[in-house]
């Protein structure tokens, strides 16, 4: 009659071994990749990045605060000296006239899809339906802008040209107050967009001066 | 009172403002690095590259202070500041901190890839510094 007690033995170790799995899970959230250079990392350094020619760092940086007023950021921080310019705004999850553009509001719609459709699925006639349907309601998104000269063939940095990356994240919130998304912007669209009234912007501040 | 393991398991003491687990030297050895230049200015710009290679998005940065603070969110979140100060005449000394989710990152494999990142960047090799 040992092999049950054998069982039982298994299955408590099985429960400690989880609860011990469980307590580390609910500190380690991050990879241990997360400050490695991903395999992407190159490809999202291009489709973040521009080479402009014919403008100095410092009328590159005020063009590139009129393209953040025109999209309804605000300027949290900036240190010109560094090329840096900090920005962001918080919207509606779900407005249509986001700005930011197709995207992001697809990706919204997909997740509140999603979580009408697991409600609907998960249905188990229990009366917490409620905290099934989280949908997302209110976002904070993050823009940061860092300008350098380019470099001419010599390696020397040059005046006229310089080299923009910008960079975009986003917290969501859903119906219940939580976090429900923290992720980057990596969508080509989005930054394709932004580099189109970027171009516009230098245009309307090169004209000014 | 699982839920109060759980908890437990994540927070080691109420006293967290004074709060670190080892010493000022133990921190610093795998926190802080130093390279072979003299431009401030230069280093800053290659951390704040860096860490963009990294998909961090930048909160702060001051040239004078040589800090730059910057938050990655990838279904976590994790937060970096960096300090750049001169050391001597001809060095630079890059220390960085980590945070991720309220707990401060004591594992030492995070700040070696990050000033790995770094070197690339900036064509120059990190010293070990005290």
């Amino acid at each position: 009659m040992s092999a049950p007690r054998g069982n039982l033995v298994g299955l408590t170790s099985a429960a400690f071994i989880a609860l011990c799995f469980l307590l580390v899970a609910g500190c380690e959230t991050v990879p241990d990749t997360s400050m490695q250079l991903s395999p992407d990392s190159l490809k999202l350094r291009q489709l973040q990045t521009r080479t402009i020619e014919g403008i100095d760092e410092k009328a590159l940086l005020m063009a590139s605060v009129g393209v953040l007023q025109d999209l309804g950021f605000n300027i949290d921080e900036s240190e010109t000296r560094l090329g840096v310019i900090i920005a962001s705004k918080e919207r509606s999850a779900l407005d249509l006239g986001d700005a930011l553009g197709d995207a992001i509001f697809d990706a919204i719609v997909d997740a509140a899809v999603d979580a009408i459709l697991d409600a609907l699925f998960g249905w188990d006639g229990d009366d917490d339906e409620d905290e099934d349907v989280a949908i997302d309601v209110t976002q904070k998104i993050r823009v940061c802008i860092v300008t350098r000269p380019a470099l001419d063939s010599s390696g020397q940095p040059r005046q006229d040209a310089q080299v923009l990356r910008v960079t975009i994240q986003r917290l969501v919130w859903n119906s219940d107050g939580n976090l429900s998304h923290k992720e980057s912007i990596e969508d080509p669209k989005i930054y394709k967009q932004f580099f189109d009234r970027l171009s516009k912007s230098i245009f309307l501040e090169l004209q000014a001066n | 009172m699982l839920v109060a393991v759980l908890l437990c398991g994540c927070v080691s003491s109420t006293q967290q403002i004074m709060g670190t687990d080892e010493s000022a030297v133990q921190l610093r050895s795998y926190q802080q690095r130093a390279f072979d230049t003299a431009n401030k200015e230069q280093t800053l710009r290659s951390v704040i590259a860096t860490l963009q290679d990294l998909s961090f998005v930048l909160d702060k940065a001051d040239l004078d202070l040589g800090a730059v603070t910057a938050t990655k969110l990838s279904g976590y979140q994790l937060r970096i500041t960096v300090v750049v100060q001169p050391r001597g005449s001809s060095q630079m000394l890059v220390r960085a901190n980590l945070e991720n989710e309220q707990l401060a990152v004591d594992d030492p494999k995070p700040y070696q890839d990050f000033f790995t990142a770094l070197e690339r960047s900036m064509f120059l090799t990190a010293h070990e510094a005290d």
